[in-house]
This record gives structure tokens, C-alpha cells and sequence, in this order.
């Protein structure tokens, strides 16, 4: 069989949960397996009522005030021991490896993470992210069952909807959770500020690197933003220079970003940058430098200094509202 | 109390706009490309001078790579580290599960030597392999709790409290010492190194073990870039004249309604 961990929001499955338990719903087909999807936490059973399949579904640790990586992988483990199982497969986030990291270190099992696509056989072929997926690698998987996997953000489409898959009946797995399972628990949870507008929700960013020159030059950027109801995001020389804060850097290692459009002002476009604004729907560069990376990823370039584009789009957004005649409020 | 830390750190490529592949399919081209760390490794570096500087103790770096790893190690070093620990491989790639059991194998000698630490600090993922496990591998290895993805850190006489991100939600994580921690950029604002500190750098003691870290189940075939991204790029001008333009594109992309 193949096991496949759902991960939800308080009952809600995730983006990258659903996926992956589309992702291990066509590897189980594919073997000819059944697939079994576990959630766990408070609101696993709301959970898997909602996910879109499953022959068999389990709900455990629901009385858990809250998360507990350990915990969770003794549960996977549990369900292991009974056997059969050809792999375990679980969201490439930040949980699911989390997770199945506790998971392959107490069973001293190699972990794929990040999959892009899996093919069984002797031994299973897969190809897997490198560079946060600037980079694949293709690599084989030896040795006995279980293989353990996680899944990549995008690599499938979500399963059936909800509801359109046959609605197994959901079976509470015994807790086993031991005090050394216990030790790292969330022991508080502090909600947003919900100040201004968030880079994970903007519809419009605009953003600025090395080019800006410094902290005073984003009052521009801000400008710009301010006029479209956008974020300011940045670059990480920006944050590394302390100009912005690290809240505000999109890229590999700060937020990755996914709006209407990203306007990116004196970024050249590194790939760890691009890793954090390719799932945006468009993307306006402007650079001095016609021969940046960015112009060539981008949709739309405008070759120049931002200090004098900038301001021009400025001026010109205005002078468009003011002669729509619209008063903005 | 006097606080011994121990961070690990990765030797990787500077890749800058592209990533060029070698010939044969199996390593990134790094002719022409300098090497670096991790910028979550960077600011576990800064997080343990700082806690040195609080706390007393001593600070150690450790590495698993090839013997030009030692550059990371004296930047580290020049940062305000220690002591450096370089677990020389002859260049093959280790993976996850192996790297860990060697550093597990490290830090117990050398906690057998020189006493225990209270914290091991690790980055969240290499930028490269992007496994992460190696922290949590080595957590479980030697008994230890582990928090991961931690972006505020503090640390008391017998415990810490560490704080990382969950959603736009932040989550709070309280564990006893000794512990592992994976952290990521956004720490601290790591310090760039002084002058003087690199001079002592050349100066501070640096131990190399050679490792012959064993092979996996999981084995790497080939490296190949993912299909290209089908974007073509329409230019919209040149300087401050391309304002009418870039307004006409946003109002296309109906950007501009409020």
C-alpha cells in the first residue's frame, strides 16, 4: 500500500497536501496498491472528509493541543509496523519534510524530498528539486519498502475534488506519543499583525535590489506601491545591507511570492531570487543593464535607471487618474 | 552559564543568474564560480557569536566536504568563531543520512574531549541538495530535541524559547539544553568580517578528520536544468519614455482599479 500524510490547516487541506495526496493517489494506481491517507492533529477527520481520495483514511493525535513533528512520525511509524507498505509520501513543506525527516531518522531510512515525479521499479527512478527548483536531479532509490518521499509544490494537480472520490470511513489510530515525543511541541501560536499589505497575499508587488542604492531610495518604490495598493518586496543584498527588513525579501531563502504582477526595479535577477517570483503571473523588470538575467525572465523590460523610471510612472499613473476625472474617494 | 555551541556549515557554489551543469551531467560547473555558505548558515554563525559574546563558552564551526572547505571555516572564523572542526571528504558528494551520522559521530568525540554543548546549530536546508534533515538526523542520532525553521532564538540557563514562522502566524517552541536548532536568514543581520578578525582567522586552530562518509540507497544519476519557463519578454522602451507604456501595460493587466 502506499501511505500518504495530509497536511491541513485546522480541518482544511492544504494546497501542497492536496497535491500530494493526488501525487501518491496516481502512484498507488500505477502499483496496483491501495492508498491510505493519514491525517493528524486537531481537525484530522474534518480534514480527510474533505480531501479528495483515499481508500483507507486515518485520523490520529486529534486530542493534541497542537503540532508535534515527533509525534507525528511516531504515528506514521505505527502504521508502518503493520507492513505492506511500499512508500510513504508527504508534502515537500516545511511539516511534511519536517515530519518524515523524524520519520527516516528513527527508522535510519533514506528520505527523497522535494519530488518532482516518482517511477517504481528495481530501483525507483525520481527526479527531485535542487536549488529550490532551478535545478533537478534525477536519482534512484534502492534498497527494501518503505521509500520515503516528499512532494514538490506544483509537481501534480490536486486529485478529484472533494467529495468525488468514494468517502472511506475515517479510523481513529491509537496514540503511542511518548514524553521524548512531547519535547518540541508548539507551546503558542502568535497570529499576524495584519499590518499593510503581505507579500504571500499582494496582487501587486514591487520590489528593489542592489539598483535602489539604499534605504531612502524604496520612498520611491513605496511611492509606486502606494499608488497601486501593492507590497514593497526586495532582494537579498537589500536585507543583507539592512536596508529592508528580511520580512520584506522574497527568494529562496526570504518569502516566495506569487501576485498578479511583480515589478522587479534594479534586481538582476539571480536564480535564488527568481525561485521566490516565477509563480507570478507577470513579471515588469527595469535595469540599467539590458544584459541582466531578469530581462530575459521577465515578460515585460524597461531598460533605464529606476530613478528616473520610476518617477516617470509615478507621474504618469497620476496624471491618468486626475484626467479619468475620478475623485478616488 | 558558559554556553559551548557548535554550528555546521556547507561549502556550495556562488551561483549567480544561471546555473551552468557540467558536461557529463553530474555536478554544477564551477569553473567559473566562487564558493559560499548558506545565508542560513551565515546568520547560525552570527547567532553563536552573539551567544558567546552574552553567555561565555566557546564557539566551534564544522564542516563535511571536500579539503577547500577550510574557506568556509576561516570566514567563519574571521566572523568571531573559535575553532574549526573539517570533516575531509576526497570530494564525492555525501548525502543526507550519511553526512548526518558522520557529524553525529564528530560532535560525540569531541564533546568526549572537551565537554558538552549546549546548542548545535544548523541552517534550515542547503541551498543546493535542499534535503532538510541533516539537523533533525543528527537531533535524533544522540537524544537530543530539535526545532527547525527558527528565526528568533532565546537562550536561558537550562532551556530556550525559539519562535519560527507558520504562515503568517508565528509559532513559539520551548525545549530544554542541550539542543538542535535549524535556523533560517532573517536571525539575525549577520556582521561581515573585520580586518582584524580575519588575521586572527589564520591563526585560529583548525582540526581535519578524514571521512569516508558511506554511500546510500538514494543515489544521484545526473543534474539537468528543469524546462525552460515560456516567457518572452516585450520591451516597453528605454528611460523615463517608457512610462506611457509601462501605464498602458498595467492598465492591460488590470492592475490599475481600486
Amino acid at each position: 500500500m502506499i501511505l500518504c500524510l495530509l497536511e491541513h490547516e485546522a480541518g482544511v487541506p492544504t494546497q501542497v497536501g492536496a497535491e500530494a495526496v493526488g501525487f501518491a493517489g496516481t502512484l498507488a494506481a500505477r502499483l496496483g496498491e491501495p492508498l491510505e491517507v493519514v491525517a493528524l492533529g486537531p481537525g484530522a477527520e474534518a480534514a480527510l472528509v474533505r480531501a479528495p481520495a483515499g481508500d483507507v483514511l486515518h485520523a490520529g493525535l486529534v486530542d493534541l493541543a497542537g503540532y508535534a513533528p515527533r509525534a507525528w512520525a511516531h504515528a506514521l511509524a505505527d502504521l508502518l509496523d503493520r507492513g505492506g507498505v511500499s512508500a510513504v509520501l508527504a508534502p515537500g513543506s516545511e511539516r511534511g519534510n519536517e515530519v518524515m525527516a523524524y520519520l527516516a531518522a528513527r527508522r535510519d531510512l533514506p528520505l527523497a524530498t522535494n519530488c518532482v515525479s516518482v517511477t517504481p521499479g528495481d530501483p525507483w527512478a525520481l527526479t527531485r528539486n535542487r536549488w529550490a527548483g532551478s535545478l533537478f536531479e534525477d536519482a534512484e532509490l534502492g534498497g527494501d519498502a518503505p521509500r520515503l518521499l516528499t512532494v514538490t509544490l506544483g509537481a501534480t494537480r490536486p486529485g478529484p475534488e472533494p467529495g468525488t472520490a468514494p468517502a472511506g470511513e475515517v479510523r481513529r489510530l491509537p496514540t503511542h506519543a511518548d514524553t521524548d515525543d512531547l519535547r518540541v511541541v508548539v507551546g503558542e501560536e502568535v497570529p499576524p499583525s495584519g499590518e499593510g499589505v503581505s507579500l504571500a497575499d499582494a496582487r501587486v508587488i514591487v520590489s528593489g535590489g542592489r539598483g535602489v542604492g539604499g534605504e531612502e531610495g524604496f520612498g520611491l518604490l513605496e511611492e509606486l506601491a502606494g499608488l497601486l495598493g501593492a507590497a514593497v518586496g526586495c532582494s537579498r543584498v537589500v536585507t543583507s545591507e539592512g536596508w529592508r527588513p528580511h520580512r520584506d525579501q522574497v527568494g529562496q531563502t526570504g518569502t516566495r511570492v506569487a501576485p498578479d504582477l511583480y515589478i522587479a526595479c534594479g534586481i538582476s535577477g539571480a536564480i535564488q531570487h527568481m525561485v521566490g517570483c516565477k509563480s507570478a503571473k507577470k513579471i515588469l523588470a527595469i535595469n540599467t543593464d539590458p544584459d541582466a538575467p531578469i530581462m530575459a525572465k521577465a515578460d515585460y523590460s524597461v531598460v533605464g535607471d529606476l530613478h528616473a523610471v520610476v518617477p516617470a510612472i509615478v507621474e504618469e499613473l497620476r496624471r491618468v487618474r486626475a484626467g479619468e476625472g475620478r475623485c478616488p474617494w | 552559564m558558559a554556553l559551548r555551541v557548535l554550528v555546521a556549515v556547507k561549502r556550495v557554489p556562488a551561483v549567480g543568474g544561471k546555473i551552468v551543469v557540467t558536461d557529463d551531467g553530474r555536478e554544477v560547473d564551477t569553473r567559473f564560480l566562487g564558493f559560499t555558505m548558506s545565508p542560513h548558515e551565515e546568520c547560525a554563525l552570527e547567532e553563536a557569536v552573539r551567544l558567546v559574546q552574552t553567555h561565555g563558552g566557546e564557539s566551534t564551526v564544522l564542516t563535511l566536504g571536500p579539503p577547500e572547505s577550510e574557506e568556509q571555516l576561516r570566514y567563519a572564523l574571521s566572523l568571531g568563531i573559535d575553532r574549526a572542526v573539517l570533516l575531509e571528504t576526497s570530494g564525492q558528494e555525501a548525502g543526507p543520512r550519511a553526512t548526518a551520522a558522520e557529524i553525529a559521530a564528530a560532535i560525540g568525540a569531541l564533546e568526549a574531549a572537551n565537554g558538552p554543548f549546549g546548542l548545535l546549530l544548523f541552517g534550515n536546508e542547503a541551498p543546493d541538495t535542499g534535503d532538510f534533515q541533516v539537523g533533525i538526523r543528527v537531533a535524533e542520532a544522540l537524544g537530543r530535541p530539535c526545532v527547525t525553521g527558527v528565526k528568533h532564538l532565546e537562550v536561558g540557563d537550562d532551556h530556550l524559547v525559539a519562535w519560527r514562522d507558520h504562515g503568517a502566524a508565528q509559532e513559539l517552541y520551548r525545549v530544554g539544553l542541550p539542543a538542535v536548532i535549524a535556523v533560517k536568514e532573517g536571525l539575525n543581520l549577520p556582521r561581515y568580517p573585520s580586518l582584524p578578525g580575519r588575521l586572527k582567522a589564520k591563526s585560529k586552530p583548525l582540526d581535519r578528520h578524514p571521512v569516508s562518509p558511506a554511500g546510500d540507497a538514494l543515489r544521484t544519476v545526473g543534474l539537468r536544468l528543469p524546462p525552460a519557463e515560456a516567457r518572452r519578454t516585450v520591451p516597453l522602451g528605454t528611460g523615463a519614455e517608457a512610462a506611457t507604456r509601462v501605464v498602458e501595460v498595467l492598465d492591460e493587466l488590470g492592475v490599475l482599479a481600486r
